[in-house]
C-alpha cells in the first residue's frame, strides 16, 4: 500500500527531526548552565526574592538585548540566550516540517504549516 | 535566603517534579508552578514563566524518546497546533490582564481535573471503521505499528477535537503547563486515535504550543534568567531519569502517590488564590 510506504517514510524524516531537536536541547541546556555558573559566582551571595513582580528588564526580553547581553558576558544574558534557542527548537521543527510538505507537493500542509509558523514568529517578535 | 542556596534547592524540587511529571505523563509543569509559589513564595507570574518554558525543554527533548515509540501524525499534528497556537495566544494575552490570585485558583482547579485523571488509566479505544469527513478531506488517516505489523486507522470528530484543542491552548497559556492532559483526551475520546498516535502525537504539539506563549512571555518579562535557569536544568534531568524508569513496577503506585499530591496541591492554590483575593 503506497500509505504504509509514505508513513514510513515520514516516520524516518521524524526521527532524523527528532535527533535535531535533541541536540538543540542539549546545546540550549548547555549555554543556560555556563551562564548560571557566571551569575552564581557573581550574584550567589545576594539575597534572592522573587515575591515582588518587576517586569524582567527590558534588554533581557527581546532578542536583540539578550545578544548583546551575552556577548559583555553577562551570566543573565547567556541564560536568556540558552532559553531563546530552547524556545527556537519547535519553531525549528514546524519549519523544518513546511519544508517536508514542500518536498511531498502538499499544498494544503504547506498553508497550514505556514499558518502555525507565522503565528510562532508573531508571538516571538511581535508586539501586544 | 541568598540566590546560592534558593537555586539550589529549586534545582532539586524541580528533578523531582520533573521526575513524577514524566513517569505519570502529566509532565513537570503541573507540579513546578505550585511549588514555586506555595513554597518558595514566587510570584504566580515568574513561576509560570519558568514553568512553560521547562515544558518546551522536555517536549523537545523527547521528541526522538517519542517518535521510537509511536508515530507522530503530523498533519493532524499541524491542523491542530492552529487551534493550539491562537488558544495559547489568548491564555498568555489573559496572563497579562487577569488579577494573580484569579489565575492560582484557575490553576486549583485545572489540577483538580489533572488528579482526576491521573488516577484513571486510559484504555484503549476500538477502532472506528469510518472516518468523519472532514477527516477524509483534511487526509488525515494513517497507520501506525501493532502486533500484528503495520495497520491503518480511521480518524473520529475533527470539529470536536479542534475545539478541545483550542481550550488547551488557553489553559498552556495562561497557567504554563503543557496541558497534555487535554490534549491526549481530545485525540483517545474524541478523534479515537490509537495510544500510539495520540501520545507521540500530543509530545510534538506540547512543545509548539508552550513555543507560541513563551514568545510573549519573554517580551512582557515574565521569564526571568535567575529563576528559569534551575527550573529548566532540574525538569529537564528529572524528566529524563523518569523516562527510563517508565515501566517499572512501581509505577502505578507512584501514580496514586502523585493524584494525591496534585490533589492538595490543587486545594492549596485554591484556597491561597481566594485567601489573597479577599485580603485585596
Amino acid at each position: 500500500m503506497n500509505n504504509i510506504k509514505e508513513e514510513l517514510v515520514n516516520h524516518r524524516t521524524e526521527i532524523v527531526i527528532g535527533n535535531l531537536l535533541r541536540i538543540g536541547v542539549i546545546t540550549a541546556a548547555s549555554i543556560v548552565l555556563f551562564g548560571g555558573i557566571i551569575y552564581l559566582f557573581r550574584h550567589g551571595l545576594v539575597s534572592a526574592d522573587y515575591k515582588i513582580f518587576q517586569r524582567v528588564p527590558y534588554d533581557l526580553c527581546n532578542v536583540r538585548g539578550i545578544l548583546k547581553s551575552a556577548f559583555s558576558f553577562h551570566g543573565r544574558g547567556f541564560i536568556q540566550l540558552g532559553l531563546l534557542l530552547l524556545i527556537a527548537t519547535p519553531i525549528a521543527r514546524v519549519a523544518l516540517s513546511i519544508f517536508a510538505f514542500a518536498r511531498k507537493r502538499d499544498t494544503l500542509y504547506i498553508i497550514v504549516t505556514s499558518i502555525v509558523f507565522v503565528i510562532l514568529i508573531y508571538s516571538l517578535f511581535g508586539r501586544m | 535566603m541568598n540566590i546560592l542556596l534558593f537555586t539550589i534547592l529549586i534545582w532539586l524540587g524541580s528533578i523531582i517534579a520533573g521526575f513524577l511529571g514524566s513517569l505519570t505523563g502529566l509532565g513537570g509543569g503541573v507540579v513546578i508552578v505550585p511549588l514555586l509559589t506555595l513554597v518558595f513564595k514566587v510570584d504566580i507570574r515568574y513561576a509560570i514563566g519558568a514553568s512553560l518554558v521547562s515544558v518546551i525543554a522536555t517536549s523537545s527533548g523527547a521528541a526522538a524518546a517519542y517518535v521510537k515509540e509511536g508515530f507522530t501524525n503530523i498533519r493532524i499534528g499541524m491542523f491542530l497546533e492552529i487551534a493550539t497556537t491562537v488558544g495559547a495566544l489568548i491564555g498568555a494575552f489573559l496572563v497579562l490582564r487577569l488579577a494573580t490570585p484569579m489565575i492560582a485558583v484557575i490553576f486549583g482547579l485545572v489540577l483538580l481535573y489533572s488528579a482526576y485523571l491521573s488516577s484513571h488509566t486510559r484504555s484503549e479505544n476500538a477502532v472506528i471503521d469510518k472516518s468523519d469527513s472532514l477527516a477524509v478531506r483534511l487526509r488525515m488517516e494513517g497507520v501506525y505499528p501493532t502486533l500484528q505489523g503495520i495497520k491503518p486507522y480511521s480518524v473520529g470528530s475533527v470539529p470536536v477535537g479542534f475545539s478541545l484543542m483550542f481550550v488547551a491552548g488557553i489553559v498552556s497559556g495562561l497557567l504554563g503547563i503543557g496541558s497534555g492532559a487535554i490534549k491526549v483526551l481530545a485525540m483517545d475520546r474524541a478523534m479515537r486515535l490509537p495510544f500510539k498516535v495520540s501520545t507521540a502525537t500530543s509530545n510534538f504539539m506540547i512543545g509548539v504550543t508552550a513555543a507560541a506563549s513563551a514568545g510573549i512571555y519573554l517580551n512582557k518579562g515574565y521569564i526571568d534568567p535567575g529563576l528559569t535557569m534551575p527550573v529548566m536544568l532540574g525538569v529537564l534531568f528529572g524528566s529524563s531519569l523518569g523516562a527510563r524508569h517508565l515501566f517499572s513496577a512501581e509505577t502505578k503506585k507512584l501514580r496514586i502517590l502523585f493524584s494525591i499530591v496534585i490533589l492538595v496541591l490543587a486545594i492549596e492554590m485554591i484556597y491561597s488564590g481566594m485567601k489573597a483575593g479577599v485580603v485585596k
